[in-house]
């Protein structure tokens, strides 16, 4: 057994995490300054946390992940480390030459209380920020929230920033994608655009964590948001936020700095949310929805009806972060799946009400957690098994123990490709999900059922 | 390009190292220049074995985008990660501890169902914001009664990150106090990623704690004619159990590894063994010498990586022994398994002859994988070290040279004194005398450089950049680093393998080890998939159009 001292009784724990379902804000963070075109993501402590950072992102796209560190020593975490990102600041410029530095913070930074501004501040004074180059930054203190705050905070950083407002609105809507892969991202400016809408989205990750092999190694591709379009933002109609949490911190700073309206909606993962998403682009767009996205509704919509008695009342655990957790398990019940238990390590007791909302009517006992971890899901489990689980890379150990169907969903995936290139939201990224629950789910099937009643047709 | 490279040896005779040297200083900020300057060496071996001086182990420059990682990584991580059955509690908020979470291949074998096994666990105390403001000593005694609530264990590590040596927490007094109230083993450490410059401080951090906690705790005489603890060897990718397959069959017993597929009570057991045997100088160098000091335990630098030198260790540690039956037995093990050694040596040489490789990673395989490489008749053209220290380029005979500045005197230096009851010289001073009269040289490491040809680039703590310089100006054939390296330099068409966690291969030491590495090699610089990167209308781009049946 992989995970042999994990036990059926359940003890209470207040103190003691085992198998966190979250990470640390900076991770996210980083990711969301790596959308941005021209940028440097930096990170303003120890080099360790850097380091750490960077090899993870890289073990889940399987991309080059540049950014810098601050290099705290133990005079830096005593004095504060001023020197330390002065230098960086100067080093960065000079020899990668970004048009954007992110810094973002960490827990020793926090603890210690560096003021970024005003150290960027004593960096323009002393002429370490060439002109039209800009430093600016996210208090990410890993003690708070988790990754997808991170996330949050840097992509309101580029609000903060950049956004401007001259009072003429321009025809183009502001679409803040959320916490997703690359493929996401595409596949979403590729929805905005079958119904002719003009849209900035940030950030924005494609074409930078899944490029492609040319035989040349860019540091800065070609993927990304400008600090121009950044600057647009302002003059936008409207901001469409994907995911409460990782969007909705922007989106409002974005409608309080430049009155920019905004509506924040789910993730687009299942039928229901993208409806909303793709109607919600038609409103404010004032457009129709082309046949091309009909079909491709009709099209998840078949596999649904085609399939349902393969989903219909089978047990789902679930383990990820909380906006892709809503979607998912509204787009799970939805098909008649029953999703019965439902981790995230986020913290957050609206998540907990929201879920216990959308499985009101699933006929079975619905546990959630936030601020839980996995290893009280798999004591779930032990207790009472499920038909099939969804989450990052680390489910694996428990789905081999226990013997349960598994699909990789969310963050990190470690040991498999695909997530950079196809995407889950929309109706193509919702057939995508279908098609690796069915995958999961009948290659069990396949394997176990007795020789007699071993089916050629499914 | 590696696919349309002719002729790699132009490569190398086309590239002046000094002039590549003042190119790479010339694009950093002055007072970097200068510092880089002394990191960046060519290199150039004396007749004597004297080697120019390299700046290793100092601060690296913020900003300038580095390998390296923190000293909890080198604590956590790497030492003490791969022993199965002590629970390592990370101390601080979540991150650190999910970071170092099974992410470093170490691989494991328990004696059954029944053994204890948490390498698949992470442990952490996940504080937050009032923790950070009151202190997390209590959350973190809390944390340690419900691990012992729930797991039992026979030993738990505390980890301390950063911020928790900032808000005051003492994890050793927590420690001693969980001790005394669960009557388990306890102990602190206090790898603060800031400590030190690089991993190579939490290295020291975990020698000492492991020194003056576990080891000798139990003086259980350890069977065996020939024992000896292998320190310094992780079993990445399963390097460990080929090293025992070898060991085993010689007759020679592993009393403990340091600290591959290892566990409390072989630790505790180990200074009952003979000799000690020492693969990654820079990161167990410490606890040789400690054990050596305190019970009396000579200790010798082998190495694992290449054919060559595994034969040459087996012979070495025979001959410590001075015991002809063993001696023979090892001839015989070298001759036998030599035979299909050389088989795929010679088959891939005659495909990887001439070819280039660069190295740089760790504190010791940037040296010891350059032996598998001049096996197959690759050359190895620039290397250098992530996080190690002069004597590791040098050689130990700079060991008195070397200045100790303020961030290496911050790591503790344990006072050791002969154990009154238990040390023992394992060898008469008469024996020791006759051995070195034959050659044979205790704490011998002469590092990386003497090692390498005149005319190589040396560099320390390399950085993006001069890694990016390196491979446009040598156009190497495979380089080896880590994850964060590996996917910038093969967007730029050459095969990069990482040698600290090995991508997904191993085992890559002992006899079976070397084949599997010059396969691995040989599949990487020699196959075809790199030499898809144009398309049809990008190699020829000026043909017009024409149609198919014209
Ligand atoms: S939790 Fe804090 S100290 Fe740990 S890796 Fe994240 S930012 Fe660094
Ligand atoms: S050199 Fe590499 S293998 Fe050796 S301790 Fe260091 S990281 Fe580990």
């Amino acid at each position: 057994m992989l995970l042999r001292h994990t036990t059926k009784e359940i003890k209470e724990r207040q103190a003691l995490t085992v198998n966190p379902a979250k990470t640390c804000q900076p991770i996210g963070a980083m990711y969301a300054a790596l959308g941005i075109h021209n940028c440097l993501p930096h990170s303003h402590g120890s080099q360790g946390c850097c380091a750490y950072h960077r090899s993870t992102l890289t073990r889940h796209y399987k991309e080059p992940v540049m950014a810098g560190t601050s290099s705290f020593t133990e005079g830096a975490s005593v004095f504060g480390g001023q020197a330390n990102l002065l230098q960086a600041i100067d080093t960065i410029f000079t020899v990668y030459d970004p048009d954007v530095i992110a810094v973002h913070t960490t827990c020793l930074s926090e603890t210690i209380g560096d003021d970024i501004p005003q150290i960027a501040k004593k960096a323009e004074a002393e002429g370490k920020i060439p002109k039209g180059k800009y430093v600016i930054h996210a208090n990410t203190p890993s003690y708070v929230g988790s990754h997808v705050t991170g996330f949050a905070t840097m992509t309101r950083a580029m609000v903060d920033y950049f956004a401007e407002s001259n009072g003429h609105k321009i025809d183009q809507i502001n679409i803040i994608p959320g916490y997703v892969e690359p493929s996401d991202m595409e596949e979403i400016k590729r929805i905005v655009s079958e119904l002719g809408l003009r849209a900035v989205m940030f950030p924005d990750t494609s074409n930078v964590l899944n490029r492609p092999q040319t035989g040349r190694f860019d540091m800065f591709p070609k993927g990304g948001t400008t600090v121009e379009a950044l600057r647009s933002t302002g003059n936008s109609k409207a901001t469409i936020a994907l995911g409460r949490l990782a969007s909705g911190p922007a989106a409002r700073a974005l409608d309080a700095k430049c009155k920019v309206m905004c509506e924040i909606l789910d993730l687009p993962i299942g039928l229901a949310a993208t409806d909303a998403f793709v109607d919600t682009l038609r409103r404010l767009g004032g457009v129709n929805v082309p046949d091309s996205i009909n079909i491709e509704r009709g099209q998840m919509l078949d596999i649904i009806t085609d399939m349902h008695q393969y989903f219909y009342g089978k047990k789902v655990g679930l383990v990820g972060d909380p906006d892709q957790l809503i979607s998912l398990t509204e787009f799970l019940v939805s098909i008649d799946m029953w999703p019965i238990y439902v981790v995230t390590g986020t913290p957050g007791k609206k998540f907990e009400s929201k879920i216990v909302e959308i499985t009101r009517d699933v006929p079975h006992e619905v546990k959630v957690a936030a601020g839980g971890d996995m290893f009280l899901f798999h004591q779930w489990l032990k207790n009472e098994p499920v038909d099939l689980m969804m989450g990052n890379t680390y489910l694996k150990y428990i789905s081999r123990d226990e013997d349960i169907p598994f699909v990789r969903f969310g963050f990190p995936i470690l040991d498999r490709v695909g997530h950079s290139y196809f995407p889950t939201v929309g109706y193509r990224g919702g057939m995508r999900v279908l098609e690796k629950i069915l995958d999961a789910l009948l290659d069990k099937k396949d394997r176990e059922s007795p020789e007699e009643s071993f089916e050629l047709v499914l | 390009m590696a696919a349309s490279k002719i002729n790699s040896t132009t490569g190398i005779e086309s590239v002046d190292p000094g002039e590549l040297k003042a190119e790479l200083v010339a694009k950093y900020p002055t007072k970097v220049g200068r510092k880089r300057a002394k990191q960046i060496v060519i290199n150039s071996v004396e007749e004597c074995g004297e080697v120019p001086e390299i700046g290793a182990n100092s601060r690296t420059i913020p900003g300038i985008i580095t390998q390296r990682g923190c000293s909890y990584a080198g604590c956590k991580g790497v030492v003490l990660g791969p022993t199965r059955d002590i629970i390592n509690l990370t101390h601080g908020p979540i991150g650190c501890g999910f970071y170092s979470w099974l992410t470093r291949r170490n691989q494991t074998r328990t004696n059954g169902p029944g053994d204890a096994n948490f390498m698949t666990y992470c442990f952490s105390t996940d504080l937050q914001d009032e923790d950070i403001v009151f202190g997390g000593e209590k959350k973190l005694r809390k944390a340690i009664r419900e691990i012992y609530d729930n797991f039992k264990p026979k030993a738990i590590g505390i980890f301390a990150t950063c911020p928790v040596g900032l808000i005051g927490d003492d994890v050793h007094a927590v420690a001693r106090e969980m001790k005394e109230e669960l009557g388990i083993n306890i102990f602190g450490f206090s790898c603060e990623g800031y400590k030190g410059v690089s991993q190579s401080a939490g290295h020291h951090i975990a020698n000492n704690v492991l020194f003056s906690h576990v080891v000798g705790l139990d003086d259980t005489p350890s069977k065996g004619k020939f024992k000896i603890n292998l320190l310094g060897e992780y079993n990445i990718g399963g390097d460990a159990f080929e090293i025992e397959r070898i060991l085993d069959e010689a007759g020679i017993t592993v009393v403990s590894t340091f600290s591959g597929n290892s566990t409390y009570d072989k630790f505790a057991n180990s200074h009952t063994a003979d000799l000690n045997t020492v693969m990654c100088h820079r990161s167990i160098n410490y606890v040789a010498e400690m054990m050596e000091k305190k019970y009396g335990i000579p200790w010798i630098k082998v190495n694992f990586i290449g054919a060559a030198s595994t034969a040459k260790t087996l012979r070495k540690i025979a001959n410590y022994f001075e015991d002809e039956e063993l001696i023979e037995r090892v001839e015989k093990i070298i001759g036998e398994e030599m035979v299909e050694v050389e088989k795929v040596r010679l088959e891939v040489k005659s495909r990887c002859e001439g070819k280039l490789a660069m190295l740089f990673v760790g504190g010791s395989r940037a040296h010891h994988y350059q032996d598998l490489f001049a096996e197959i008749g690759m050359k190895t053209v620039a290397a250098g070290y992530e996080f190690a220290h002069r004597d590791d380029y040098e050689g130990r005979s700079v060991l008195p040279n070397i200045k100790v500045d303020a961030d290496s005197r911050n790591i503790e230096e344990l006072r050791v004194e002969p154990d009154a009851e238990r040390f023992s010289p394992r060898k008469s001073q008469e024996a020791l005398e006759r051995l070195k009269a034959k050659g044979f040289r205790f704490k011998d490491y002469d590092g990386m450089m003497p090692e390498m040809a005149s005319g190589t680039l040396i560099i320390d703590d390399i950085s993006q950049f001069e890694t990016e310089k390196l491979i446009e100006k040598y156009k190497p054939d495979i380089f080896c680093a880590g994850i964060k390296e590996k996917y910038a330099i093969q967007k730029k068409g050459i095969p990069m393998k990482q040698l600290h966690s090995y991508d997904s291969g191993g085992p890559y030491a002992g006899f079976k080890g070397a084949i599997n590495f010059w396969r691995e090699i040989d599949r990487m610089v020699n196959s075809k998939v790199w030499s898809y990167l144009k398309a049809p209308w990008q190699e020829s781009p000026e043909l017009t159009a024409t149609y198919a049946w014209e």
